[in-house]
């Protein structure tokens, strides 16, 4: 167990190195940075100013270094569009994206597990069948154009929930399920299959041989040995719900680290785009250890390896 | 005496219109060993399954008469079945690496069926499972009891689920090819408990297997199944002195017998393969492959008896 963990923290910490070169190289090679900082108007003594004032006039290896160090330290400069620490910048928002990201998950959770398992146990029926239709569907579904379905149903017509902004915990539930839905297909069919292919082994046959209730069958012996691609996967839509909410952000108004990101993105705020792109790759990295350590739970095979 | 487990004209058949079971009558009487000899596919495999309920879906089960002492199988429901299975009667199965949950300790897969069928504590439960783990020559079984499966070889883990069918002191255990997949020696030490267990708990066992060998040293009674239906049953003993059936002769054949079969000469063997057989079949499914067959054998077959509890069916036998 000890050593399992171990090789998966190493490998972590080797990606977050990686990563780290990746966000840093990627924003210079984007184009002079200077340049877009100062604006079209700007004079090329501005330009050059610009670029003494940042240290960009110094060599790649220096500057990647001392972002490395500051990063380390919790500091990641200043945003030059909001003028403020990009750290603070977002600290205010990751609460939001974090919400967003877990209501989406447990929505999607709550949905995509128990479908699955009826359509696994229901194999080849109509059930079966109508519950993979939804599964497409809901794959096929614009989220720009559910969340606007969504806004017009439960928040205009209906009222019962709030059209924008998270004030109340409820402001969470409308962009919760349009994230969800584009999780569930995915979580949906591993759970199917996974399902079907634990019922027909010989550990259920012998469950079901002990007199053992349907539930403690299903629930107790099957799922149990079909939760561990569903682990995993379940940690990769997490990361990508908390780092690729952009439109949804956008559509619900909240202002999360993925419209941060777009933002930075679209003015050239290269010390946010580089934050936000290392802090996204460290929620992988995190979730993707933590699913590990679940299977580990999970799996006593594994822990042997 | 009255028979532990009663089946009279027993069919199963499949939704590919397969007649896996064709009309089979069996009884197992209380503390005898009722051996279900045939080669693969000819259907032990499914009628063991079918007396436990355990069938998958799209297999149809009917029979006359299926009874589990005075309960009758044919009418209970699911619920009922459950509460039955584990508890009066328990299976071994012929995969002992795939046939325990990987995810789970062993003890804790013991005590469940204690915990379900008797509602007692975990506690309790892992306390009879250390017991019955130590009954069948598992030493050190406190520590058994927390390992996983993956941890065992495939001798303790066949030792484990004998062990597991018998928390709740069954009546009846099906054991189905239960060293099938073990080596030798293994085979012979799990035989020799089997044998063990049920002289001390005067078990009722049917036990399925394609070894001669086996039937020899285990039956009191075997019944020679043959494409879905019995074709002969009778005493171990009357079996192998008089086999009745070209079937069960052809089987003898292809057995070396120490100081009976000569040694200089090829064993026997029985060309062809188990027809698989439709709803309508009509005649000896085994005639194709019989040196003595005639036209009588495309007819229907009467049962016809032998000797005293020594019934074969086949249109050779004298009536």
């Amino acid at each position: 167990m000890v050593r399992f963990l171990l090789r998966r923290a190493i490998l972590a910490a080797m990606v977050t190195l990686t990563v780290l070169v990746v966000a840093f190289a990627l924003t210079r090679l984007s184009g002079d940075l200077a340049v877009s900082i100062a604006g079209p108007n700007a004079t090329a003594e501005d330009v050059a100013t610009i670029r003494k004032n940042y240290g960009l006039d110094r060599p790649l290896p220096m500057q990647f270094l001392e972002w490395a160090a500051n990063a380390a330290s919790g500091d990641f400069g200043r945003s030059y569009l909001y003028r403020a620490p990009v750290a603070g910048l977002i600290k205010d928002r990751l609460p939001i994206t974090i919400g967003l990201g877990l209501s989406g998950l447990t929505i999607a959770l709550l949905t995509a597990i128990p479908l699955g398992i009826l359509s696994a146990m229901r194999e080849g029926s109509l059930l079966d069948r109508a519950i993979g239709l939804i599964a497409l569907i809901g794959q096929a579904m614009p989220s720009f154009w559910l969340g606007l379905v969504l806004i017009i149903g439960f928040g205009l017509k209906l009222q019962w929930l709030p059209i924008s902004g998270v004030d109340t915990w409820d402001g969470y539930i409308l962009p919760g399920i349009v994230l969800a839905f584009s999780a569930i297909p995915a979580l949906l069919r591993l759970t199917r299959a996974g399902m079907i292919e634990a019922l027909a082994s010989d550990y259920i046959r012998t469950a079901r041989a002990k007199g053992l209730s349907t539930a403690s069958v299903v629930l107790k012996h099957a799922l149990r040995n079909a939760s561990m691609p569903v682990v995993s996967v379940a940690a990769v839509q997490l990361g990508f719900m908390l780092g690729g909410s952009i439109v949804i952000e956008t559509v619900f108004a909240l202002h999360g680290v993925g419209y941060l990101a777009w933002e930075s993105i679209s003015k050239n705020d290269f010390p946010v785009v580089q934050a936000v792109v290392l802090l996204l790759a460290m929620i992988y990295v995190g979730l993707t250890l933590i699913a590990d350590m679940m299977n580990a739970v999970l799996d006593p095979r594994l822990r042997a390896g | 005496m009255k028979p532990v487990l009663e089946i009279a004209n027993l069919r199963v058949g499949f939704s590919d219109g397969t007649a896996a079971v064709r009309g089979i009558s069996l009884n197992v009487l209380p503390g005898e060993t009722h051996c279900l000899v045939g080669e693969s596919g000819c259907g032990k495999s499914v009628t063991a399954l079918s007396v436990m309920s355990l069938l998958g879906r799209g297999a149809k089960r009917s029979a006359e008469v299926m009874r589990f002492h005075d309960r009758d199988l044919t009418r209970m429901s699911d619920r009922e079945m459950a509460r039955l299975r584990g508890d009066k009667m328990a299976m071994i199965f012929q995969e002992p690496m795939t046939s325990l949950n990987p995810a789970y300790t062993v003890g804790s897969q013991m005590a469940e069926v204690l915990e379900r069928h008797r509602h007692v504590s975990r506690a309790q439960g892992l306390d009879r499972a250390a017991a019955l783990l130590g009954h069948v020559g598992i030493t050190a079984p406190g520590m058994r009891l927390s390992q996983y499966p993956h941890q065992l070889s495939g001798g303790l883990r066949q030792r484990v689920m004998i062990a597991m069918a018998l928390m709740c002191e069954p009546e009846l255990l099906i054991a189905d090819e239960p060293t099938t997949a073990l080596d030798v020696t293994v085979q012979a030490q799990i035989l020799r408990l089997l044998q063990g267990l049920q002289r001390q708990l005067g078990l009722a066992l049917l036990l399925i297997t394609h070894d001669l060998g086996i039937v020899a040293r285990m039956a009191q009674r075997v019944s020679v199944m043959y494409a879905g239906q019995i074709v002969e049953s009778a005493t171990a003993e009357a079996l192998f002195a008089a086999p009745a059936h070209p079937y069960t002769q052809g089987l003898l054949n292809c057995v070396p017998i120490p100081g009976k079969t000569p040694r200089d000469q090829p064993l026997g063997s029985i060309p062809g393969v188990v027809p698989r057989i439709g709803a309508g079949f009509i005649g000896c499914a085994f005639r194709d492959r019989c040196t003595h067959a005639t036209t009588a054998c495309s007819g229907d077959i009467p049962r016809r008896s032998v000797a005293q509890h020594h019934e074969t069916l086949c249109t050779m036998a004298p009536s």
